[in-house]
């Protein structure tokens, strides 16, 4: 996993920072917490084309789908096809919207699975080949070359994904229930529908929608930010080599064991991990089809 | 400076670990009730295990959020401006 790398910067605590560092429009690192007018290109190439690797595989497989005797991939895109339909027919009762929502389920479990696979990549590789190959012939100094690759480790990425869901719920609220419906459960939901409650009513689901969205981002970035600071600390193992001494090849076999266990692991975490923000999409989209 | 790098570190270290704490807990205990409800009606396994799972990730997610957020100000640390 994370083997590859000798020579690295000067110290452990350079080589995390440099690394999460994402490559954005302002060419150095995001000084303030919150900054709206910094895109990171990273984050969203990789989980464009990402993306596109995802869509473009379901379409091969159905493209190519027989009614006769499946093979391998067909079976597999099947079972998750029922997978997902089987969800979506527990939480969704209306026949129409799964017709919309179901779909969106597959296409997120799909591109937030592959996303998350591009931790299974070395941490090094793809860094290193925009900073040492593709990164100058853009002019850009390979001592500044940021990289990240793994787009669901970028909060504004999946905090991205968590507000696409809650405009999606928002959309089916108003759809489904009315304009004026949504609004009077909006000051009549939880306590009651008397005129005195109404402020704190309202209060309330605000905060649940808040809640909801930002759980619903944070998780998917916590586990997978956590998962990438992992790979990269295994990574510091190989990368205190010094020379073919006793210390230096005991560090890097722990590093080659460590890797590949927590990669192993890592499988579990990343599918886990795709179901749950699939399934958390259905459950709010249902949430938004019930009434009070 | 070095003090508040110090209590960085201190307080990634407890938001870790009462949170690890918290979770295992809340795993343990799922994991136990799943183990006992399939061990009654073992025809229900397979229906439970998903939800077990889904509720495993909600579980997890309150103590990974933690620990995002405590690798964050270990390696960002919005407060070294501050302080």
């Amino acid at each position: 996993m994370a083997t590859e790398n000798e020579a690295q910067g000067p110290n452990a605590s350079d080589y995390i920072k440099h690394h999460l560092v994402h490559f954005n429009s302002s060419g150095h690192k995001q000084e303030k917490l919150v900054d709206f007018h910094i895109i990171n290109y990273d984050t969203v190439f990789y989980s464009a084309s990402v993306g596109l690797i995802a869509v473009l595989l379901m379409a091969i497989a159905a493209r190519k789908a027989t009614s006769g005797v499946p093979g391998r991939f067909q079976s597999m895109v099947e079972m998750l096809f029922e997978m997902v339909a089987d969800q979506a027919k527990s939480l969704i009762h209306s026949r129409e919207s799964r017709k919309f929502v179901a779909p969106l389920g597959l296409t997120v479990f799909m591109w937030i699975l592959f996303m998350n696979a591009m931790d299974f990549l070395p941490v090094d590789l793809l860094p290193r080949i925009w900073s040492d190959l593709v990164g100058p012939v853009f002019g850009i100094d390979p001592h500044h070359a940021y990289q990240r690759v793994v787009p669901t480790a970028d909060l504004n990425g999946t905090l991205g994904m968590s507000i696409g869901v809650l405009l999606v719920t928002l959309y089916y609220n108003v759809k489904i229930k009315g304009l004026g419906g949504f609004a009077h459960e909006l000051i009549a939901a939880p306590f009651g529908d008397k005129w005195f409650l109404a402020p704190f009513n309202f209060a309330l689901t605000m905060i649940e929608f808040l809640a909801k969205t930002v759980s619903h981002g944070m998780r998917l970035f916590g586990n997978m930010f956590a998962g990438e600071l992992i790979f990269m600390l295994i990574a510091l193992l190989g990368a205190a080599w010094t020379g073919p001494n006793a210390g230096s090849i005991a560090l890097w076999l722990a590093g080659v064991v460590a890797g590949s266990a927590w990669a192993i692991f890592h499988i579990m975490v990343i599918l886990l991990q795709a179901f749950i923000f699939m399934m958390l999409t259905l459950v709010y989209v249902g949430q938004a089809h019930e009434g009070h | 400076m070095a003090n508040v790098m110090g209590l960085v570190a201190l307080a990634c270290g407890i938001i870790i670990g009462l949170g690890a704490i918290g979770a295992c807990i809340g795993v343990a205990w799922m994991g136990g009730k799943y183990l006992e409800a399939s061990a009654r009606q073992p025809e229900l396994m397979n229906a439970l295990q998903i939800k077990m799972f889904v509720l495993a990730g909600l579980i997890d997610a309150a103590y990974l959020i933690g620990v995002g957020m405590a690798l964050l100000f270990a390696f960002v640390n919005p407060f070294a401006v501050v302080g």
